[in-house]
């Protein structure tokens, strides 16, 4: 039997295993690397959080992650770069196709955003510093040290504020999260895994580990016999004569969700007649639990732990949404499926639910939640604004949001997943002309077919129709990081400057693998 | 009922021409990839028995994949393959198109091999370029673009309606909502605004060949179990040898290659998919090919045709279509959602099939017993399937803005409101699709 002490949860940044809660004052940098030298020698002294437990917990704590921007300034081989996954090498906003497909069109389109929309000059480092209540400042210098304003270039001082355990629009936040199997005692297995479980495989998260398809995650992998300095690095588990770039390190996606809190409640007040019962009503159907967090499903399943009691259901009784609607934003985002359908008691009912029969048409519609979890980490920014004041035509204005952070392993399987096809798409789960409630744009369709409604299914029959939904949400920035394992950060900082190498001839053969090959020389540099 | 055919006329195209066939084909687009509904060549939105069409030039561009079996690649020319999925018979859709449409046709074809601008044979050449798939698979067979229109209009005019008097009649008063609604219909029918159709009759034809089919294979199959029995131990043993000794391709697709399919996806809810490789070298690999794809067509005719695919409810039309005598595999098919969630999709609910099928072409993930692992290395899999996969020139749907789950609701929102409803929950559902 595995301990828990057997993970190597020295070489992980703690943001891959605590949110650091308690540490409520944050300052979230973007920079650019002005001085190489410099910035390195500081990456080799910076004090970044491991994931080890420590007691009693930290006061403070700094994380780091890198753009595939930062990681070339710092001097990493091409070939290395390449080892990464298509989605972080283009960035987020580095593809018009993929800014479709995320939602990011109209309001939402790079072109607009405050940072990290012109492909061209993403941020080369995002710097997330937490501290205590009134601290932050103090830990802020601690971090940067003598040199650091001549090494990096600030970009951008993300805002973010503590509000209490809610987001900008009050509801109750960070209740949903995957927890992660480090002893990897759940089996990934696609015959044991019918119905849904919360215990999420490590590869999912973390990278150098199997995820759920019990595969690892393509990444940089380094043959320690060309690059002297890769000795530093941890093996390749799956090809233990390479060295693994990838392995304890995470990708970061990075979204500045501007929220209209003002604009969602004056909408819900009025279409509930300001009535505030209804309005209450309306926008926890909208979110899919109540603003406490009280989840709209009474169902409890087993292998949830008791004390995350507003977790431990699926939607499994509650087919047609009737309890909580099938677009509501709890509901898309983790729609607590299992890889068949409800209903599987053996052999028979198996095969027949695989081969697909005895399904409704607007049933099995969703893919299986286990392949599409995010790791959730972010921080909302303005000052709180309950409902009661919102509604009020002299609601006190003021920039509102959440700095959305989720770690993921594979980016365009689990966050552009998500955001895409559950969050985005307005026939999610066979939904009419909805898309998320609260995240979505309101563009419509090429047809011309509205997105800007919202349907509370009912006993009774006809569905409650919302129509017009303003957008509350819209993208101000965004971008993919790479946050390394704490020995991959030595090699970084270690690195030869300029991404030259004195190692090994350009001749030979390549030192360096993403586990796999190229089909076209453009892709190669 | 009126049963739907598919053709794909395909014919190579001519030495040096290849870049003003592209460009030509280019512009019937309004975006890329997706045809002007009403381009000068071929206005599509003029054809309503067409459910989707599109041009595909089909380019062996992993040919070379196959040295890793020791076997030389096969010569390919570039194709020009024209696809459609219709209403009715083949042949007067054809004559049709030569009506509406002979010369943009004859401007397009005439870049391939056999035929010119001033030939006077365009139908008989279409005719006889037409290549028959291995296996066919249509979302609803008797579902005509006609009823599909037809459904979404009423759907569209019931949802109106229903907002509008929901709150005045009582959502509790589930009959007479009912009734409003019926009426409603009515009268927009007598106003001319929404039209039902009746269904046509089936051609009997089709309905005779259609029974001696879904008989006859079994039959066949029957008849000759029990030399399939003495067969499978050899089969078995064969199949395993060559799953344990086949090389594994592990090659990441091209960053080009990947933005010349990605910018034509995900403008509408549907997406085309056009997928071209080699099949695996060897007369076993061949035939079981052969058989499933004959097995896979089977299934699709007679048991998967009222809207799911095994457990996938999101394609529309899909074919596969073994060419160049068999060496290669063409495979085309109209999916809703993006690209990764289709292939998540596949490799969740159903990697058991697409192993069976495609585990027989060059560069699928090795499979064990033919239906566990290949599409479940995820990598592996996604990284083959969109190295195989090419651009698709011009493409046209009918009716952007539904999804097949949006069909079978629109068809079900109809046939609740033909039959007598007495019982209230009967009505409740009925009034909860709307």
């Amino acid at each position: 039997m595995k301990k828990s002490s057997d993970f190597e949860f020295d070489d992980l940044q703690g943001l891959l295993r605590f949110g650091y809660g308690k540490l409520t004052d944050t300052c979230f940098m973007l920079l650019n690397i002005a001085n190489v030298d410099l910035a390195k020698q500081w990456l080799n002294t910076v004090p970044i959080n491991s994931a080890i437990t420590k007691d009693p917990p930290p006061d403070t704590a700094v994380q780091i992650a890198f753009s595939v921007e930062g990681l070339r300034a710092l001097g990493l081989k091409e070939s290395v770069v390449d080892g990464f996954s298509d989605e972080f090498i283009v960035g987020m906003a580095g593809d018009e196709s993929r800014s479709r497909r995320l939602g990011d069109v109209g309001r939402n389109a790079p072109q607009r955003w405050k940072w990290g929309g012109n492909a061209a000059q993403v941020p080369h480092v995002l710097l997330l510093l937490y501290a205590r209540k009134g601290n932050i400042e103090a830990w802020r210098k601690t971090v940067e040290g003598e040199h650091f304003s001549r090494a990096f270039l600030l970009l951008e001082e993300l805002p973010t504020l503590y509000i209490g355990d809610i987001e900008s629009f009050g509801f109750h936040d960070g209740i949903s999260q995957p927890t992660i199997d480090w002893m990897q005692r759940q089996s990934t297995d696609i015959h044991e895994r019918d119905s849904f479980s919360n215990l999420l495989a490590v590869g999912e998260m973390v990278l150098g580990y199997p995820n759920e398809y019990g595969q690892y995650t393509a990444r940089p992998l380094i043959d320690p016999r060309k690059d002297k300095l890769a000795t530093l690095l941890p093996n390749a588990k799956n090809d233990p004569a390479w060295k693994d770039f990838g392995r304890n390190g995470t990708y970061l996606v990075l979204r500045h969700l501007g929220q209209d809190v003002a604009g969602f409640w004056q909408f819900l007040d009025k279409v509930s007649d300001h009535m505030p019962q209804k309005r209450e009503q309306l926008a926890a159907a909208m979110l899919g639990r109540e603003r406490n967090g009280t989840p709209l499903i009474a169902e409890r399943i087993p292998g949830i732990p008791r004390e995350d009691h507003w977790n431990d259901f699926t939607f499994d009784q509650d087919p047609n949404g009737n309890h909580c609607p099938l677009g509501a934003h709890i509901r898309r985002s983790n729609p607590r499926t299992g890889d068949l359908p409800p209903g599987v008691n053996g052999f028979i009912s198996r095969l027949i639910k695989i081969l697909g029969f005895g399904q409704r048409s607007d049933e099995d519609l969703v893919a299986s939640s286990r392949f599409h979890r995010l790791l959730r980490r972010g921080r909302s920014y303005g000052p709180a604004l309950a409902p009661e004041d919102a509604i009020k035509p002299d609601a006190p204005a003021s920039e509102r949001g959440l700095q959305f952070i989720c770690l993921v392993a594979n980016i365009s399987r689990q966050f552009e997943f998500v955001q895409n096809a559950w969050t985005m798409n307005s026939k999610f789960n066979g939904v009419q002309e909805e898309r998320d409630p609260l995240l979505g744009n309101r563009e419509p369709l090429m047809s011309g077919e509205g997105t800007d409604h919202f349907n509370c299914p009912g006993q009774s029959g006809p569905m409650q129709k919302t129509s017009h939904l303003p957008q509350f949400v819209t993208t101000h920035g965004g971008g993919y990081f790479f946050m390394p394992g704490l020995r991959a950060l030595k090699y970084i900082s270690a690195l030869p400057a300029n991404g030259s190498d004195s190692h090994h001839d350009e001749d030979q053969e390549p030192d360096t693998k993403s586990y796999s090959q190229f089909s076209d020389s453009a892709a190669t540099h | 009922m009126t049963p739907q055919s598919s053709f794909m006329i395909a014919a190579t195209v001519r030495a040096g021409q290849l870049t003003n066939l592209r460009a030509l084909l280019t512009s019937m687009n309004k975006i890329p990839g997706h045809a002007d509904p009403d381009n000068v060549l071929i206005s599509f939105n003029k054809f309503d028995r067409l459910h989707f069409a599109r041009f595909v030039i089909i380019e062996a561009k992993t040919a070379h994949e196959i040295k890793e079996f020791g076997v030389t690649p096969r010569p390919w020319r570039p194709a020009l393959a024209f696809l459609c999925d219709i209403d009715g018979d083949i042949h007067t859709f054809l004559v049709e198109l030569m009506e509406l449409a002979e010369s943009g046709l004859k401007k397009i074809f005439s870049h391939c091999e056999g035929i010119t601008e001033e030939d006077q044979n365009l139908l008989e050449w279409m005719k006889a370029h037409n290549i028959n798939a291995n296996a066919n698979y249509v979302n609803w067979i008797g579902r005509t673009v006609r009823q599909i229109h037809e459904e979404a209009e009423l759907h569209r005019s019931l949802s109106t309606y229903l907002q509008k008097i929901v709150d005045d009649v009582g959502r509790e008063n589930v009959h007479a909502l009912r009734q409003k609604l019926l009426s409603h219909v009515e009268m927009e029918k007598y106003k001319g605004r929404l039209m039902l159709s009746p269904p046509e009759p089936t051609p009997t034809e089709w309905k005779v060949r259609n029974l001696l089919h879904k008989i006859g294979m079994p039959l066949v199959i029957l008849l000759l179990s029990p030399l399939l029995l003495v067969i499978a131990p050899f089969f078995a043993l064969r199949l395993r040898m060559l799953e344990r000794s086949e090389p594994e391709l592990f090659i990441r697709p091209g960053r080009n290659h990947l933005t010349e399919l990605t910018v034509q996806e995900d403008w509408d809810v549907t997406n085309q998919y056009s997928v071209f490789g080699d099949v695996k070298p060897g007369l076993f690999r061949l035939l079981t090919f052969k058989f499933i794809l004959l097995l896979t067509d089977y299934f699709a005719r007679h048991i998967y045709n009222r809207g799911f695919l095994a457990r996938i409810k999101t394609i529309h039309f899909a074919r596969w279509v073994l060419m160049d005598n068999n060496h290669r595999v063409f495979f085309a098919s109209n999916y809703d959602g993006s690209h990764e969630s289709y292939m998540d999709d596949f490799i969740n609910k159903v990697g058991w099939g697409l192993n069976l099928i495609f585990s027989n072409a060059v560069g699928y993930p090795t499979t064990r017993w033919i239906i566990k692992e290949g599409a479940h290395r995820e990598h592996a899999f996604k990284y083959t399937q969109r190295r195989h996969q090419i651009p698709t020139e011009v493409w046209y749907k009918a009716y952007p803005g539904l999804t097949a789950v949006d069909l079978a609701r629109n068809s079900r929102i109809r046939q609740s409101m033909e039959i007598r409803q007495s019982n209230d929950a009967e009505i409740r559902e009925w009034l909860s699709l709307i």
